[in-house]
């Protein structure tokens, strides 16, 4: 652990673009961050935000605009040898949003889960292929009885296992989750979570968690990245950034959190985020760390205002 | 808030037949609702709350039927209603509702103005410019902002926080004397549905609205529930004041739902999950529903239902561990803490 660590993940000034001309849209804009090996990583941020499209730039959905994407220090975003290309497919995987929509209806769990093999090419012979997805269904919590069944058998929480199953089952080192569990129910959540902790210890998997909902990632991460209209606003160890947030719009978001407490939840000041505290026609905002591992994009005066509220222990 | 009720269920039993068999949705539900309170329903996806709440519109689907019980509202038995032209007296115009999704409860080919008049003209009688004045008068009460400009506009041109607050304009439209919110927020992000929840307690206060929030996340209603009924396949298993059900559970799986919730977790640690799967609701159910998915269940809970046991006037449970002669049975140690105040935000 205390070696100088090589990052598994480096996204550097990654921009990505929709339309052309006048109907351009920057989703992203020059984002920044690293993803060390075996942690969890966050990104929180409201719908539009562009938290997807980064996920979905990883994994290369989305082709970049600008900047680039390095996995153990060589490049894959933009144009890669067919040799990279395949193992990168097999290396970073994801699980999805929505666990009604992004599994096959018509197809059977065994066909779903092990699709990914197909592709590949691996050239399994049957039997191996039907050990791999027994044993991927097993990790997950699924029988592998369960192989044979249609999606629609499933409740909400066995279909995101079989979502799951079907990344571990290409043995990932990287794992982007796009929100697996605001589809679900809190009761089931709990499992899902705990499912993928276990899993992260088991393995030595890396995750890039994506949601809306600080609650859960503090529960989860150890670093979370705030994202703001395609920019990155704020980045700290998951405890500083719950004892420290200091750009108004985490503040908004932190305050926005339901407490399970009718006290405090009755004296809750609901913060709103107003773009105009910002005075950035004057001066550009950069991105700067203010303590170690704590980054902020502010421009100098609000840095001021930053690192003073810091040594004040924590002045609001 | 000592009032007699506006809205009072007794007995309520809903059966759906379902390829042959019958599928028992709602088992001996009694409920009072007061004229003015906030009602929080929560549950588990398939607990019945939702089909609780059709059935004081007449929206249950063709299969299901109520088999027992009565529903009086305003001195009425809704459960006697017959003819769809009975219905549209309470629909909408008494009782009305906020459904869950916004992407798909509005129409995506009339403008938003056309939706909320159609809803004025038909409850309220008013046409034409008037209507129009009342319908822009709504939007601006939901918060939008340009509202005569907004009044033009299709669906499509609304951001999702911005639907939900169309769609709780058009239930307001009416003027209803009950509002039921079934899951408002649940599609939404968390400031949004901050924002959002503060809307409905604002209408709630301006309109003098009985409202009833239906949701599966105990977390959002601390804010918004006077009264919070817990319900668990097809019964409501805990019912007290916000503060009662927060600070004071009796029922295990009162305790189990609180425990689940990561704000209450403990990083690094196991996330408390409830164990196995809701029970089957076409067999028959012996003794306490949730007794074998609680590692705390006592004999009797698989042998006999239990009764309610008051542990205050306003806060009943469903749990023999409050009949004097069971064990002493301690809540877990989320749930002290929760009481003693050591939750941090």
């Amino acid at each position: 652990m205390n070696e100088a660590k090589t990052p598994l993940l480096q996204v550097r000034d990654l921009t990505v673009t929709f339309g052309s001309g006048r109907h351009k849209f920057t989703a992203v804009n020059k984002v920044s961050f690293d993803i060390q090996k075996g942690e969890t990583f966050g990104l929180v941020g409201e719908s539009g935000s562009g938290k997807t499209t980064i996920g979905r730039a990883i994994i290369r959905v989305n082709p970049v605009s600008g900047g680039e994407i390095l996995y153990n220090g060589q490049r894959i975003s933009g144009k890669v040898s067919r040799e990279l290309d395949r193992q990168v497919t097999r290396k970073l995987q994801m699980i999805f949003q929505d666990p009604m929509s992004s599994l096959n209806e018509r197809a059977k769990v065994d066909y779903i889960v092990s699709e990914g093999l197909y592709n590949l090419g691996l050239h399994l012979s049957e039997e191996e292929r039907r050990q791999k997805v027994e044993k991927a269904l097993e990790e997950v919590g699924l029988l592998p009885e369960f192989a044979s069944r249609f999606p629609h058998e499933f409740s909400g929480g066995q279909r995101q296992r079989i979502g799951i199953a079907r990344a571990l089952i290409m043995e990932p080192d990287f794992i982007v989750a796009d929100e697996p569990i605001s589809a679900l129910d809190v009761s089931i959540r709990a499992q899902v979570l705990n499912l993928m902790s276990q899993l992260q210890a088991q393995r030595g998997l890396t995750y890039l968690f994506i949601s809306h909902d600080l609650s859960v990632m503090r529960f989860i991460c150890d670093r979370i990245a705030v994202i703001h209209l395609g920019r990155l606003v704020e980045l700290a160890s998951t405890e500083q950034l719950f004892a420290h947030p200091l750009h108004p719009y985490t503040q908004a978001l932190l305050s926005a959190i339901p407490m399970p407490d009718p006290r405090s939840e009755r004296n809750k000041q609901l913060k709103i985020y107003d773009p105009s505290v910002h005075d950035y026609d004057k001066e550009a905002p950069q991105w700067c760390e203010v303590e170690p591992g704590h980054f902020v994009l502010a421009n100098s005066r609000e840095l001021e205002g930053y690192t003073a509220q810091l040594q004040g222990g924590g002045v609001q | 808030m000592e009032n007699s009720p506006i809205l009072s269920v007794k007995e309520l039993n809903v059966k759906f037949s379902l390829r042959g068999k019958q599928l028992h949705a709602i088992r001996d539900v009694s409920l009072d609702l007061y004229k003015g309170e906030s009602l929080a329903i929560v549950g588990e996806s398939g607990s019945g709350k939702s089909v609780l709440c059709k059935t004081f519109m007449g929206l249950l689907d063709s299969n299901g039927s109520i088999t027992g019980g009565s529903i009086v509202f305003e001195g009425q038995d809704l459960t006697h209603f017959t003819t769809e032209k009975q219905w549209l007296s309470i629909r909408g115009k008494k009782i009305a509702m906020v459904m869950q999704d916004p992407m798909t409860s509005l129409n995506p080919l009339k403008t938003i103005g056309a939706q909320i008049t159609e809803a004025i003209t038909l409850h309220q009688g008013l046409r034409g410019e008037q209507a129009r004045k009342a319908a822009v008068e709504i939007l601006q009460d939901v918060g939008i902002t340009e509202p005569e400009r907004r009044y033009k506009q299709y669906p499509h041109e609304f951001s999702g926080g911005m639907r939900q607050r169309v769609v709780i304009a058009i239930a307001v439209a009416c003027r209803p004397q009950v509002l039921i919110c079934d899951e408002p927020t649940t599609a939404l992000d968390v400031t949004i549905q901050a924002q959002i929840l503060h809307l409905i307690r604002q209408l709630k206060e301006k309109y003098q609205l009985t409202t009833i929030y239906i949701t599966h996340d105990l977390g959002v209603v601390a804010n918004v529930a006077d009264r919070i009924a817990v319900m668990y396949a097809g019964d409501i298993v805990e019912i007290g004041t916000c503060d009662e059900v927060f600070y004071d559970p009796r029922h295990p799986y009162t305790w189990a739902l609180l425990s689940s919730l990561p704000q209450l977790g403990v990083k690094g640690e196991n996330l408390y999950s409830i164990q196995g799967t809701p029970p089957n609701l076409f067999a028959e159910i012996k003794g306490d529903a949730f007794a074998p998915r609680n590692p705390r269940a006592l004999k009797i809970d698989f042998v006999q239902r239990p009764p309610y046991f008051d542990v205050s006037p306003t806060h009943r449970a469903r749990t023999w561990l409050l009949d004097p002669r069971a064990p002493k049975v301690e809540p877990p140690e989320n749930i002290r803490k929760l009481r003693e105040g050591r939750i941090t935000r």
